[in-house]
């Protein structure tokens, strides 16, 4: 009996030393991180202006737009969708937005942030109703819309720009601003965040949306209602992209027709980045942060480094490929330790 | 079984009803669709009976797509010189800018027998073989703004001379910061092939000793995305924290330089100037980032090709090197060069600053 209990005793503090070590070893992006910090390492000892106070605000509120959405991709991610909509998205409801202060100067911004949301989300429950009624595959249906929307774009802004002239200053101090000493983009991201990180790990729901995308048959045997879990997703994503708009267009003081024309293949590859899968069922939160943050270094470093224009794209894409690959490797790597030290 | 079965069928009728609702909504959209194209007809009709018999010519312009407010600048302006040449005018433009586009609308042009076709071309050489066509038919065809290949055009319009842009440019600079210091340019894409010659001209106009204190520390691109080009911007306050002044020759690039160096209040302290768009630039014309800047008036362009189209139906030019036109109130202008081809250059592009930005910025 004794003898048992001294050797529980020592395997428990075993275990505990292990724990330590395994819980940095489980943490699967620890492959991007270091890749970010020896990315800053080497970024800091070509321009040592790139770790000041200064830059690196610039940078975490260049990026935090990029993250907003990145989370509402991961989610469409989880669920073997994809949404290429959210540029265009973004662009209508910065639009429509910005023209609603051009006439009405007085127009509180919490209630134009309020209204780039609601028209967002009606542009994604548009979509998930496509993709989870009809059924049309998520590309498809969103490529689609993406035309729709950035077409309404061209359409209600009648070719014409809404300039920051036309902008009241309290509209483009959203961006400016800071609350808590945090600038007001970060400050919404960080916000966005602590929601999402309790609305994935802790509901019901959040849980359901990583069932319908690692087996959407089992869930469906198991009673989960996907066609609801897709239109929430859709819905979120078409959310966030709606108040993207309202932060980009108040951050640059300007609404074009083709605002963030792309964007959409930026946010996806900061998904992917963060070890987001795209078939499906796996994403982590600090995952797409990661990813989000190691494009903004990249947006922000490679102009500080010097580096002609003619390769910077060509860096990039080979900076997110090796990325890519260090990240796969190290993940592989822990994932084999977690199958060994599993208690068969 | 049975109740899935009910199910089915359930869902079988409602896709029809929605499939029934969809053809309708695509009858509606031919109809629209429809009722353009006769819209669009009678205008034709009228164009071609008018470029045959009572000798009233007609002038036709394709601009690059529509809803552009620039292009719809330019079609008043061309307008304007067309009706006090006392001409017809078709303006036309494909929904998308498209070089395929504009071959549909060049063609139902030539099909129209107009007498004069102005383009300003989606694809520089894509337009050749319609364009040639037009010609052979005895259409007098011209480009603006953006040029195609001296093959297919008589002669092309250029909104000013690319020499004088980028001369100007580093004059106002030079102005402004009391000829001495860094600067830096803030362009669009490294393979923008007109801001790579305004840029050349710059530093052309910067081999003059009298610019010998000024040095150009680096041209940014900002690929005219609103993004990058802040990132570039900032950039180049991080990286020069001497830096006098930026020059930015594209409207994305020099109005998000605008925001950066307002947020960072900066004003006064780097000097920004360039080419933009008066309504983008008036916040910051105004707020004292950039004490002026500079474009040419797209009213001002398209009545000048406007009159060159005239003077081409007219026979007063050919499009060969060397003639001389009266282009109404832009006074007499000359055929010169342009590689392998020949063009008319408008002159300097307009500057914009305190004085006036407040009645331009409504324009475009």
């Amino acid at each position: 009996m004794a003898e048992t209990a001294v050797e529980s005793s020592n395997e428990l503090q075993q275990e505990k030393k292990a724990s330590k070590l395994a819980a940095i070893s489980k943490f699967r992006e620890l492959g991007l991180l270091a890749f970010i910090i020896l990315l800053c390492i080497v970024v800091q000892i070509k321009n040592p202006s790139f770790m000041t106070l200064g830059n690196l605000t610039d940078m975490i509120t260049n990026t935090a737009i990029l993250s907003i959405l990145a989370l509402g991709m991961m989610l469409v991610l989880i669920t073997r969708g994809i949404d290429l909509s959210i540029g265009a998205t973004l662009a209508l409801s910065g639009m429509l937005v910005a023209q609603t202060v051009s006439v009405y100067s007085g127009l509180h911004p919490l209630l134009a942030i309020l209204m780039g949301i609601g028209i967002g989300t009606v542009c994604g429950v548009t979509i998930g109703f496509l993709v989870s009624k009809i059924g049309i595959l998520p590309i498809i249906a969103t490529l689609a819309m993406m035309n729709i929307f950035r077409g309404m774009t061209y359409t209600i802004s009648d070719g014409q720009w809404i300039s920051s002239y036309q902008m009241s200053e309290s509209f483009v101090s959203i961006a400016t601003s800071s609350i808590l000493g945090i600038n007001t983009l970060v400050f919404i991201a960080i916000i966005i965040y602590i929601i999402a990180f309790y609305f994935i790990n802790h509901t019901r729901t959040g849980r359901q949306i990583y069932a319908v995308g690692s087996n959407p048959e089992s869930a469906k045997v198991s009673g989960i209602n996907q066609t609801k879990i897709l239109v929430i997703v859709y819905s979120i994503m078409g959310g966030l992209a709606g108040l993207s708009g309202v932060l980009w267009v108040s951050k640059f003081a300007s609404a074009q027709g083709d605002t963030a024309s792309g964007f959409e293949l930026t946010v996806i590859a900061a998904c992917i980045l963060g070890g987001v899968s795209i078939a499906g069922g796996s994403g982590k939160i600090s995952g797409v942060i990661l990813g989000a943050v190691l494009l903004g270094i990249m947006n922000n470093a490679l102009p500080l480094m010097n580096v002609s224009p003619f390769w910077q794209s060509a860096i990039q894409g080979a900076i997110i490929l090796f990325a890519v690959i260090v990240n796969a490797l190290v993940k592989r790597g822990v994932d084999r330790n977690n199958l060994l030290r599993r208690k068969i | 079984m049975p109740v899935k079965y009910t199910n089915t069928i359930k869902g079988a009728k409602e896709m029809k009803k929605i499939l029934s609702k969809w053809a309708v909504v695509g009858l509606a959209v031919g109809l629209l669709a429809a009722c353009g194209n006769e819209d669009a007809a009678p205008g034709g009709e009228e164009a071609a009976a008018g470029g045959g018999t009572d000798g009233k010519p007609t002038y036709a312009m394709v601009f690059k797509n529509t809803g552009n407010p620039y292009g719809e600048k330019m079609m008043d302006g061309f307008e304007e010189a067309i009706k006090e040449a006392g001409g017809e005018v078709i303006l036309r433009a494909p929904d998308q800018p498209t070089a395929e586009g504009q071959i549909q609308i060049v063609e139902q042009l030539i099909t129209q027998q107009v007498d004069s076709i102005l383009i300003t071309g989606n694809d520089i050489d894509a337009l050749q073989p319609v364009l040639e066509k037009a010609m052979d038919a005895g259409i007098k065809v011209l480009s603006a703004d953006s040029a195609v290949n001296p093959e297919s055009r008589m002669v092309h319009v250029n909104q000013a001379d690319p020499e004088l842009i980028g001369r100007t440019q580093i004059q106002a600079v030079s102005e402004m910061i009391d000829g001495e210091g860094q600067i830096a340019v803030l362009s669009a894409t490294s393979q923008a092939a007109n801001q790579n010659l305004w840029i050349e001209w710059m530093k052309k106009e910067l081999e003059k000793p009298e610019y010998e204190n000024i040095e150009l520390v680096k041209v940014a691109y900002g690929d005219d995305l609103r993004d990058k080009s802040t990132s570039e911007a900032e950039a180049l306050l991080l990286q020069y924290p001497d830096l006098k002044a930026i020059v930015s020759p594209t409207t994305v690039g020099i109005a998000a330089a605008g925001k950066v160096l307002t947020d960072k209040g900066l004003a006064g302290k780097v000097i920004l100037t360039g080419l933009g768009l008066p309504s983008e630039m008036a916040t910051y014309i105004e707020n004292g980032v950039s004490p002026a800047m500079f474009l040419w008036n797209p009213i001002d362009v398209g009545y000048g090709a406007g009159m060159t189209a005239v003077a081409l139906v007219e026979g007063d030019i050919t499009g060969a090197l060397g003639e001389t036109f009266e282009a109404g109130r832009l006074g007499e202008k000359e055929i010169v060069e342009d590689g392998e081809g020949t063009q008319v250059m408008l002159g300097e592009p307009f500057r914009f600053d305190k004085d006036n930005i407040g009645e331009w910025k409504e324009v475009y």
